[in-house]
């Protein structure tokens, strides 16, 4: 087996990285190897029971079920839109175990399976792709904001957000989820300026899943995306993206030193978009098949699953029990998704101000006043 | 009652000291707000009072102000972000517009976004490109926002502190080249709403609607008009969103013309929307088009060219007779 994730020479330890367009991936943190065996790394250590272990697994399967269910009701007209997370399950839910109760998550809009881990009902998630809202869970309680679909901008909220807990004396932090597109974008640069500055307690999770819908990591940098953290004056570690073990470490570990006062962490979990972009994308347009079958060599879950059958932490009774838990969850997903009511028209005016003006009072009524016009109308 | 005399910009210091005595959420951010004071010397003072952590001299970084104010508010926070000149708010505008506008509708409104966004505004100061715009159609124009545009001292001083307090995102626009100009503040009274306009002249010959630095030179046509025997009422708006109109309605019943007066330019700026309603509410009165007084259609021009582009008494007047020559 592969000892090469412990030397920092590496040069090719993850699928893909051969891949044409992909240079050298040096420094990945990685603690399963792609085959399921367990490695050390000098920097991050994990201490996982067996029974947490079984959970992870029950976590990644869990997600990709409800990602699975999610296309096939979009394929099938039940949603407008769907953002897979297909091969980005060890990255999210790494990332969402690591954090703690009354840590803060800003997710993109394809952190589903950080939604899970933070304990969001998934149909709160599936509302928002049927077009019932613009997501129904309550940040607050969950911890986990609500989506935010323009690219970056939730990096300032993390800051922000992280910046009140400093003057709150809290012992928290928050974790900012972004892309690799996301990098290029100014404002995200800003949040980096602003953490760094500040020390505030954020940690940056960039998914690095190799393209910005069609446009390959290249055109966002010409240096690997951990590396930009230097730049700005604080830690960047780049992580096995489809590695569970690993992107817990690391992102516990940066976490804590968020809590501590030691400030930001950039995280380059560095992974890759098995899927399309969303329901409305066509990757065969820009990407080769050759490539996504070499990643699938990789398969967070398939790692997982080998590592756990291999040490005997799991028999074949777990995982079916785990099948079937999973189709009982899409079922749930599915029939809650159908039976959505549609939302009340009333409802666009209804929280567009905490103090509802009297221009939107008057709008309401006219559109009350219009509709019911048709009543008893054929 | 205690009544003090000061100038806009004083006016807007001492609101927002008190402000910040009154709720210890409140903080400011922007460049140069501490040491320096601001550029125009509003914050002067607060951050050696409040600290650094409360008067917050940030990174140059316009969409930073207005997105980190963004997580500050959903932990507890009222931010008061300074936007050091109304040219400079653009770098910010997709925070402001896609995320501070929309956060309470999109939460159902389990986050409430208090931010005030300080901006000075307007010419007439003699300054280079960016730092003479009128921006507030754009905000007026974004569902979520409130704007406001203050004229006096009196108004900056209770209107700065009823904006901190107000649970939504609130545009606060300053009149810049009127910070210098004094009045009374009674500092122990009773402020008008927020969100109200207020006839500061009356007449009953033409209506004259003006807002934040356009008020004064709409007071002065009124003054030159009354001299040659017109009487102009002149209604200061007060609140650019939401608009408040019933006394326009009610004014322009009576004198049966309107005339809206801004530096914005005329072209979808605040006085098409108002002509529009107030054609809609008063068409039967109308004995004239309502007309609009503003900036032309172009960039704000050099310094030297300022005067011909800004509306002054006399294009008011002008508009004022040709209104009456219908």
């Amino acid at each position: 087996m592969s000892t090469l994730s412990q030397t920092t020479e590496v040069v090719d330890p993850v699928p893909g990285a051969d891949a044409p367009h992909l240079p050298g991936q040096p420094d990945l943190v990685q603690l399963l190897t792609p085959e399921g065996e367990r490695v050390e790394h000098p920097d991050y250590s994990l201490d996982v029971s067996d029974e947490e272990l079984r959970q992870l697994y029950r976590d990644l399967a869990l997600v990709r079920r409800w990602d699975v269910e999610a296309t096939a009701l979009q394929r099938q007209g039940e949603l407008g839109i769907w953002a897979s997370l297909l091969g980005q399950e060890a990255a999210q839910v790494g990332a969402g175990r690591a954090l703690a109760a009354d840590d803060m998550a800003f997710p993109t809009y394809r952190e589903h399976g950080v939604a899970w881990t933070r304990g969001v009902d998934p149909l709160h998630v599936m509302s928002l792709f049927r077009g019932v809202d613009q997501g129904g869970w309550d940040p607050v309680a969950t911890g986990f904001n609500l989506y935010t679909v323009v690219i970056g901008a939730q990096t300032l909220h993390a800051t922000g957000y992280a910046m009140g807990l400093q003057r709150d004396s809290a012992e928290s932090a928050t974790l900012a989820f972004l892309g690799d597109g996301a990098t290029s974008q100014g404002e995200v640069n800003e949040a980096l300026i602003w953490a760094a500055t500040f020390s505030a307690p954020v940690v940056f999770f960039c998914q690095n899943n190799q393209y910005a819908i069609s446009v390959p990591i290249e055109r966002q940098s010409r240096v690997p995306l951990y590396q930009r953290a230097a730049g700005f004056g604080f830690p960047g570690v780049r992580v096995d993206g489809n590695d569970v073990l690993a992107v817990l470490a690391v992102t516990r570990a940066a976490l804590a030193a968020a809590r501590e006062g030691q400030g930001p962490t950039f995280i380059e979990a560095f992974t890759y978009r098995m899927g399309a972009h969303t329901t409305s994308d066509d990757p065969t347009r820009y990407r080769l098949a050759s490539e996504l079958e070499e990643w699938k060599l990789r398969d967070p879950i398939a790692r997982l699953k080998a590592h756990l059958s291999r040490s005997g932490i799991a028999d074949a009774a777990f995982f079916a029990g785990i099948e079937a838990e999973g189709d009982e969850l899409a079922a749930r997903i599915r029939r809650g998704t159908l039976e959505m009511a549609d939302p009340a028209g009333t409802e666009i005016f209804d929280h567009v101000y905490a103090e509802q003006t009297p221009e939107l009072v008057r709008q309401r009524e006219e559109f009350v006043a219009y509709h019911a016009s048709f009543e008893g109308e054929q | 009652m205690s009544t003090e005399t000061l100038t806009i910009g004083k006016a807007l210091n001492l609101g927002l000291r008190r402000a910040m005595e009154d709720d210890a959420k409140v903080l400011l951010m922007g460049e140069d707000i501490g040491k320096l004071g601001g550029v125009f010397r509003i914050t002067d003072g607060l951050q050696k009072d409040f600290g650094d952590d409360r008067v917050v001299d940030t990174p140059l970084a316009e969409a930073g102000i207005l997105g980190t104010a963004v997580g500050l508010a959903m932990r507890g926070y009222r931010p008061v972000c300074e936007i050091q000149f109304d040219g400079f708010v653009f770098p910010a505008y997709n925070q402001i517009v896609t995320q501070v506008a929309k956060i309470h509708a999109r939460s159902k409104g389990r986050l409430p976004m208090p931010i005030v966004i300080r901006i000075p505004f307007g010419g007439g100061i003699g300054a280079v490109e960016h730092h003479s715009e009128s921006p507030e159609a754009y905000f007026a124009h974004t569902a979520g926002l409130k704007v406001v545009a203050v004229s006096t001292p009196s108004d900056a001083y209770w209107g700065i502190q009823q904006a901190i307090a107000h649970p939504d995102p609130i545009v606060f626009l300053e009149p810049k080249r009127r910070y210098w100009e004094k009045g009374q503040v009674d500092v122990d009274g009773t402020p008008d709403p927020l969100f109200a306009s207020r006839v500061v002249r009356g007449g009953d010959d033409v209506t004259v609607l003006a807002y934040g630095p356009m008020v004064k030179t709409a007071l002065q046509a009124a003054q030159a008009a009354a001299e040659e025997g017109r009487s102009l009422e002149v209604i200061d708006l007060r609140t650019v969103s939401p608009l408040d109109l019933a006394p326009v309605y009610d004014s322009v019943r009576r004198t049966g013309r309107c005339v809206v007066v801004h530096e914005a330019p005329v072209t979808l700026g605040l006085g098409s929307e108002i002509a529009a309603r107030v054609t809609e509410e008063c068409f039967h009165s109308l004995e004239a088009p309502v007309l609009r007084v503003g900036g032309y259609d172009t960039p704000y021009p050099p310094s030297k060219l300022e005067e011909e582009y800004l509306p002054d008494l006399d294009r008011v007047l002008d508009a004022v007779d040709r209104s009456l020559g219908f």
